[in-house]
């Protein structure tokens, strides 16, 4: 049972629940406690000890289901087996060989033990035979998909598959109704060594494989992502926010150790007559991000401002205030539909008010100047998301300067590599002088990066 | 033989609770169960008003033994939560002993000797009877073992939740005046989080994780059932029917258990026999506590009757 544990825990770690060696113990011993007859106590003790919230508790709850189902497909196999051999068996006295099948079991006597157990056709050996074959190939080995053969066939080695060969030979020539008995055993032994396989892949290999995924996904730029991996890179913008929101949300407020607060001492410490038993430290307080985003959402740029915009809006716990501005040929305001509808739809509504014109970077500062220059403050960062190609049309570079002097910080965030900056229409190079930052942006990876360098500071 | 006596005791768990007035799903049960076994404490999240800090109580009655409650907040340290020394008894003390003091040290001779001898006393300011135990400490010093509930953990500093660590695995405290405080009997440990922030991996580590959610429609019945006597069993089927409906929505604040028993309450002394329209509407604060809620609810809730009614005739 240990090993079949063991073998549990490795898998709920391909689903993505953090089990730490201690952890694993506690489950140990919670199963020592609860034993393993009745199910249902079983798992809601490994979920009571291993998954430490409700998206680990259902994660886990699944993979419980899918490990200990295992037997029972197994339970299946055979019985096709019966039915085969019953069938057979049916067949043998009509085809008059009933003294052969007699006659057969002095010869079974020799044959080899794979060969006799699935004769015996005995479920429950074969079943324990397999898993212990699948223990011997390190099962919980693989990885990839393209495993699945050898793998199959290492277990079918272990299982003493040379031996039934050379059985089946013997047999061929001796006692043909037995061959073809033990034949069609042994093709529903690779069925179900088949599935046992592939049970394997999806309980062992599912961390590996996702984490192959996410890391072609993060380096994919955003502009030319496909249409059906959009959903896939939704989720790995969200798994992005959380890891921010975990780094971030935290530490707010910091003690300034030296500082006395000479009133705060007084008055903790007025029950005492003034004698200063408890001092109190001076604290510093940390703004939250305030944050301002325009984002150009012509063109190739939309994309990378839809996911942009989607990770902005994710990060509540760690920026205070977030106002998001879309433009193309001129900027509206987006903030409150992007709060209050889910991301497609937010995103196609954007899209329909603002998206499909020519970018004019001009006009759209000067609507920003116009009716939105009040939302700067000292602490606000401006971070700007444009390929800043212009059309050809009047830069007005001047606004940004002045976005620029009246906040604290300003981050251009450009989705076109460094080498094209400057040619063509491109206005980066006028724009740059009056940015703090300027940074390409053009993956998932280089976005996370982006946005927590934005973050860091206020921390 | 092990695996029988484990489910016979979980059984008796739910039973002994179910005698306090607590009807514990399997899952709660299983968990109380576990973390009497293996000294564990148990970490309970879900929404408000489920009757996390009623199974501590539950808890402590079932087996007789005090409660001590720590209600965690923004700001709560070590002196409000561990102990504190008795500053003005510490004071006070050394301006009774002044005189005292200059009896011992008449006898010596030399300033050394002075202080030698002082250093005999040294650290009677600093001993147990200065100390003024808060929650943990108390909890710990219970001869007789306790159900100890920190509640709403989420609500305090992520500082506060590293003080926890040491008390949580080892049941623990150390003092750095007086050493290393060991619990006489380990505590039955009972924190609860209402998922405000998310709490560190280290305190999770330490702790059985219990989700409880909003019950199934049976397990609320008998909630009610054992809560609420006076309601007859129509009025009970159709309410919590009814309230199961209202969940479905989309809303600010679902009821949760809490407000379920409010409500039958609240029927109960109206009088009701049966759900109508009219009186729903009358008594839908109790349920939603916010306005837009209520409003959002009131078009629904002729159809939301006739729903648990049908359901009342079928189940």
């Amino acid at each position: 049972m240990r090993e079949n544990l063991h073998r549990f825990f490795r898998a709920a770690r391909g689903v993505g629940v953090h089990v730490s060696p201690a952890e694993s113990i506690d489950a140990m011993r919670a199963v020592a406690q609860v034993g393993i007859a009745d199910r249902a106590v079983l798992r809601d003790a490994l979920l009571l000890t291993l998954a430490k919230s409700q998206d680990e508790k259902l994660a886990l709850g699944d993979c419980f289901d899918l490990f200990f189902s295992q037997p029972e497909p197994r339970q299946e196999r055979p019985e096709s087996v019966d039915q085969d051999t019953s069938q057979e068996a049916e067949q043998a006295p009509s085809s008059g060989a009933a003294s052969e099948a007699d006659g057969g079991s002095p010869q079974q006597e020799q044959l080899g033990p794979l060969a006799q157990m699935l004769l015996s056709q005995d479920r429950n050996t074969i079943a324990a035979a397999i898993a212990s074959a699948s223990g011997a190939a390190s099962l919980s080995d693989i990885r990839y998909s393209t495993q699945r053969g050898i793998f199959s066939s290492r277990i079918l080695e272990a299982m003493g598959l040379q031996r039934l060969r050379d059985d089946l030979d013997e047999l061929t020539a001796t006692n043909p109704a037995l061959a073809e008995r033990l034949r069609a055993a042994l093709d529903a032994l690779r069925e179900a060594v088949r599935d046992t396989v592939s049970q394997g892949l999806a309980l062992y290999a599912r961390e590996e494989a996702e984490n192959l995924r996410n890391e072609i996904l993060r380096n994919a730029p955003l502009a030319r992502i496909e249409r059906r991996q959009v959903a896939e890179m939704r989720a790995l913008i969200r798994q992005i926010a959380r890891r921010l929101r975990e780094r971030y949300s935290k530490p707010r407020k910091r003690q300034r150790r030296g500082h006395l607060d000479v009133r705060r001492t007084l008055r903790r410490n007025a029950a005492w007559g003034g004698v200063p038993f408890l001092t109190a430290w001076k604290r510093k307080h940390r703004d939250r991000p305030k944050i301002v985003a325009l984002c150009d959402v012509s063109g190739s740029v939309a994309q990378v401002s839809d996911f942009f915009l989607l990770l902005i809006h994710s990060l509540h716990e760690v920026v205070d205030d977030v106002r998001s501005f879309a433009f193309s040929s001129h900027l509206i305001e987006v903030s409150e539909i992007l709060e209050s509808k889910s991301p497609e739809e937010a995103m196609s509504e954007i899209m329909s008010k603002v998206g499909f014109g020519s970018s004019d970077y001009g006009s759209s500062l000067v609507d920003f100047e116009k009716e939105f220059m009040s939302t700067l403050t000292p602490q606000t960062t401006v971070i700007v998301l444009g390929d800043a190609r212009s059309n050809n049309l009047d830069p007005r570079a001047d606004i940004l300067r002045r976005i620029s002097e009246r906040s604290k910080r300003l981050v251009w965030l450009n989705p076109e590599g460094r080498l094209a900056w400057g040619f063509g229409d491109s206005e980066m190079p006028r724009y740059a002088t009056f940015c703090s930052v300027v940074r390409q942006c053009a993956t998932a990876q280089q976005l996370e990066r982006a946005v927590s360098d934005i973050v860091a500071p206020y921390q | 033989m092990a695996d029988q006596k484990a489910s016979t005791s979980i059984e008796a768990v739910e039973s002994g609770l179910a005698a306090q007035g607590y009807i514990a799903s399997r899952q709660i049960a299983t968990a109380v169960y576990l973390s009497q076994q293996i000294e564990k404490p148990i970490l309970v999240e879900g929404p408000a008003g489920v009757g996390k800090t009623e199974l501590a109580k539950a808890i402590a009655a079932w087996r007789g033994m005090k409660m001590i409650r720590l209600q965690c907040y923004e700001g709560l340290d070590e002196a409000k939560a561990l102990y504190e020394w008795k500053y003005a008894k510490q004071l006070l003390y050394t301006q009774i002993l002044k005189d005292k003091l200059g009896e011992v040290l008449g006898g010596a001779q030399t300033l050394h000797a002075a202080l030698d001898q002082l250093h005999d006393f040294g650290d009677v300011f600093f001993s147990k009877e200065f100390v003024e135990p808060r929650p943990l400490l108390q909890a710990l010093e219970q001869p007789g073992g306790c159900v100890l509930l920190i509640d709403e953990i989420d609500k305090s500093d992520a500082e506060f939740e590293s003080l926890l660590l040491e008390i949580l695995s080892d049941f623990q405290v150390t003092i750095p005046e007086l050493g290393t405080v060991s619990a006489i009997t380990p505590p039955t440990v009972i924190l609860t989080s209402n998922s405000e922030r998310d709490l560190g991996d280290a305190l999770k580590r330490r702790c059985l994780h219990l989700h409880i959610g909003f019950p199934e429609q049976r397990l609320e019945e008998r909630i009610v059932e054992s809560r609420v006597p006076g309601i007859s069993q129509t009025l009970r089927r159709q309410m919590v029917g009814f309230i199961h409906e209202i969940r479905s929505l989309d809303l600010k604040k679902l009821p949760s258990v809490s407000e379920t028993i409010d409500w039958a309450r609240v029927l109960v002394l109206l009088q009701a026999a049966e759900l109508d329209t009219e009186i729903v509407k009358d008594t839908l604060n109790v349920l939603l506590k916010y306005e837009a809620d209520i409003e959002a609810a009131a078009p629904q809730v002729t159809t939301f009757i006739a729903r648990a009614a049908r359901s009342n005739v079928f189940g």
